[in-house]
């Protein structure tokens, strides 16, 4: 009993080991940072600036949110693996942790920097777009949490993916488009009832979907990362 | 520990180039491997495949202790010091120490940091960002990386490579403590870099050309 007990403390602490190394990296270099960041500020500026006095209708403003999410999102969390790639340091991870160890460390890594992300560019869109209006927070808050997991866990494996690609930075969006779609599709709908003030229960299709979704996800991930990751 | 190492049948293809095949060997305790051949015969693939970060395309590595075949990955039992290894270049010399012992799961210990910074002659630079090293400062950060964990088994890729005459010296007192207590996996050109071994790989024999 104890051997199995002390390899997943060691795992534990290899997984969380990894996400402080990456978190005290980026704090260093602010590659990730600067780039999400710089992408939600410019955007919703000239969303801003594009609306004028304009007010447009809260279901296309639901959707537009989801938009800056994504794009926001494929713009600096491929950072987590085409980092170590870049500066060949993708074999001495591999010599340090197991596979499963990286693979969590780096979601788990994404989740904060995606979590971070997405209530920044929420606070901004409510302060800047008029026409955002939410009235049904129970909904919005589990829709932006589910949405910034399933994001995370998507974006990190399609990161471990193209990190070995020539193409990386077009890549990434390609790719992702059609495996976060039926996730981006569902948070917009969710979204658009928070906005319309519908009951919670009015959501839990959508929840039961957000949940499936980051199960399989990251279920499916954790499998197959040791296949992408090597080699 | 006594550990004994066995590479059967190894065979490297790359798209459709064969490096090398049929590659089989093995060592016990104590005993020193030397992996010669030419420019492009494929010793450092062959050091990945040893080092358990790069799969061969045929055959396999066996780490067995006694009668028990270590099923664990082998990277938990080695030290590997390569030129493409490549460290944290945003970090000092001790945090470099620190995640090396950190992502193995242990818990790392600044004394013993400390003390393989000092056994590598880089003690008076450790908080100094890895980017400011020279390239034989950072050679020698590898072998505190590689025996950070103590292991068993030491693979040493070009071994004195970018090193001043104080350098090569450390390797060499490093690879004669090694040779006594565990197995040591050298692949080079240079026959000074070693005394003495027991068994020699010559890829130029089984690499395609």
């Amino acid at each position: 009993m104890s051997r199995p007990m002390h390899n997943a403390e060691q795992w534990l602490r290899s997984a969380l080991s990894i996400f402080k190394k990456d978190w005290h990296s980026e704090m260093r270099t602010r590659y990730a940072i600067s780039a999400l960041l710089m992408f939600v500020v410019t955007t919703i500026s000239i969303m801003v600036f594009a609306l004028g006095s304009e007010s447009a209708p809260a279901d296309v403003l639901s959707g537009m949110l989801w938009v800056v999410i994504f794009f926001a999102a494929m713009s600096g969390l491929a950072r987590t693996f085409v980092a170590e790639e870049e500066r060949g340091t993708s074999m001495t991870l591999q010599l340090l942790a197991t596979p499963s160890a990286i693979y969590f460390g780096k979601l788990l890594f994404n989740l904060v920097l995606v979590t971070g992300v997405n209530a920044l560019t929420v606070l901004l869109y409510t302060i800047f777009l008029a026409g955002f209006v939410v009235k049904t927070y129970s909904i919005f808050i589990w829709t932006i949490a589910l949405g910034s997991i399933g994001l995370a866990a998507s974006s990190t494996i399609i990161a471990a993916i193209i990190a070995k690609a020539n193409t990386k930075g077009t890549l990434y969006p390609v790719l992702s488009f059609p495996i976060l779609l039926p996730l981006l599709l569902t948070c917009i709908n969710a979204t658009r009832l928070a906005t319309e003030g519908a009951f919670l229960s009015e959501s839990f299709g959508e929840f039961q979907f957000l949940i499936s979704y980051v199960v399989v996800v990251i279920t499916a991930s954790a499998i197959l990362f040791e296949y992408i990751w090597k080699d | 520990m006594n550990l004994h190492f066995e590479a059967a049948g190894i065979k490297k293809v790359f798209n459709r180039r064969t490096v090398f095949e049929n590659v089989s060997f093995s060592l016990n305790s104590g005993e020193i491997l030397l992996i010669t051949g030419r420019n492009g015969s494929g010793k450092s693939t062959l050091v990945k495949i040893v080092s358990d970060v790069l799969s061969p395309t045929e055959g396999k590595v066996i780490v067995r202790e006694g009668e028990r075949t270590l099923t664990d990955s082998r990277s938990s039992l080695l030290g590997l010091v390569s030129p493409y290894l490549q460290l944290y270049d945003e970090f000092s010399a001790e945090e470099n120490l620190w995640y090396t012992i950190a992502l193995r799961g242990k818990i790392p210990d600044i004394v013993h940091i400390r003390s393989l910074l000092k056994r590598v002659f880089l003690l008076n630079r450790k908080d100094d960002p890895v980017r400011t090293y020279s390239s034989g400062m950072k050679q020698r950060l590898k072998y505190a990386f590689a025996l950070a964990h103590s292991p068993h088994i030491l693979v040493l890729d070009e071994p004195t490579s970018n090193l001043d005459t104080e350098g090569t010296a450390m390797v060499k007192e490093i690879m004669n403590e090694h040779r006594d207590s565990g197995i040591l996996i050298v692949a080079t050109n240079d026959l000074s870099d070693v005394d003495r071994f027991d068994i020699q790989v010559d890829l130029n024999v089984a690499a395609h050309a």
